[in-house]
């Protein structure tokens, strides 16, 4: 009788948890694939802003301001993309923008690797379908999965910055991504949640994006 | 206007300047340490560099308010490095120097470079000295005095 009882409840505890884990992984799938792709487009207008893409360049240097121009001073990407003795980032960029002189700053100021590079040689950015499959591929994107990769949007410093990129030399203010933060880690996170899809096809994406 | 205190050289120093006050007008106005010169005064030519935390550092474009606690050390220093007093002895020997101007700019680049690589290459030099301007063109003979110096520190840096 006993041995009944305790089949009867292992069977019940198996149904229950794999009844579980179906309506998780319903629930982690609320957002259609269209939503997705929908939010994807949102994410890489985002992404190929110059505020981001400058440092996610594919060339050996920086750019800098809306027209992508070569960073001054001859910098260089160095090894780690710090830049190089007698000329790392952080010789100039500082923990905080440096408003009074227009130079910006933030933590760890240094470039995106090459492998998440978005943009060719020729300073054309990658079409969305070329930058979501380096996105998600983890070989190159150091390892994130789709929660890493929002917690990365969500959280990383120098993200963030391109919502504060404070103040050019002469005063004005760098412009911002065309979504607010918020909107883009909201954007990701619909993304994420319909699965991380990626639009079909290469496509050329015609620079400049923004003014 | 706020109270700042700084190590230079080794010194503690106080100054009581506006938090925005870019680093080299605080060495030269201030501390009377005008070895460090003007050239840009945006970062691009590299007359103005100084060591901030071992980094060689653009001070014209740096405010005073971002140094924090950090070690400052100027061209002035550079004759009691092992590694300056290399690359000065090396800059004689070359007779690197024309006019001058941007020569300590050029010598504390110099050092950074030497400090993390006692045997650098073509391409170390190019890279790292690339963001130094000579208007004098002095730069076969800067190449050259790097080399020198290296030549003279030992194999895993003073």
């Amino acid at each position: 009788m006993t041995r009944v009882f305790v089949g009867v409840l292992v069977s019940a505890i198996a149904v229950a948890a794999w009844f579980a884990s179906t309506r998780f992984a319903d629930a982690s799938h609320t957002t259609s694939t269209a939503q997705g792709l929908a939010a994807w487009e949102q994410i890489y207008s985002v992404l190929t802003h110059p505020r981001c893409i400058n440092c996610h360049t594919a060339t050996n240097y920086p750019q800098q301001g809306d027209e992508r121009r070569r960073h001054v001073a001859n910098v260089v990407r160095g090894p780690e993309g710090k830049g190089v003795p007698g000329l790392n980032c952080a010789g100039c960029h500082q923990e905080t923008n440096a408003d009074s002189t227009g130079v910006p700053g933030g933590h760890n100021w240094h470039l995106a690797p090459l492998s998440m590079r978005w943009q060719d040689m020729h300073d054309q950015a990658f079409s969305s379908a070329e930058v979501c499959r380096a996105l998600t591929d983890r070989s190159k994107n150091n390892n994130l999965d789709g929660p890493g990769i929002l917690k990365h949007n969500e959280e990383e410093s120098l993200v963030k910055w391109a919502w504060n990129p404070g103040r050019r030399p002469d005063g004005s203010a760098r412009t911002l991504p065309p979504l607010t933060h918020e909107e883009f880690v909201a954007a990701t996170r619909r993304w994420v949640d319909a699965g991380m899809p990626c639009p079909s096809g290469k496509g050329v994406v015609v620079w400049p994006l923004f003014d | 206007m706020a109270t700042f205190r700084l190590t230079v050289n080794g010194e503690r120093r106080e100054v009581n300047v506006d938090p925005s006050t870019p680093l080299l007008w605080v060495l030269r106005e201030d501390l009377k340490l005008t070895g460090t010169k003007f050239g840009c005064g945006i970062s691009a030519c590299g007359a103005c560099t100084v060591h901030v935390g071992g980094v060689a550092t653009r001070s014209c474009i740096v405010p005073i308010s971002h140094i924090g606690d950090r070690p400052i050390v100027t061209i002035e220093a550079m004759a009691v490095d092992p590694v300056g007093r290399a690359v000065q002895d090396a800059w004689v020997a070359e007779d690197v120097v024309q006019c001058g101007y941007c020569q300590s700019g050029q010598i504390m680049s110099a050092v950074a470079l030497l400090k993390s690589t006692p045997r650098p290459t073509e391409q170390n030099i190019e890279e790292s000295m690339g963001g130094n301007l000579c208007r004098c063109g002095t730069y076969p003979r800067i190449r050259a005095a790097i080399k020198n110096a290296s030549a003279q520190l030992p194999k895993g840096g003073a």
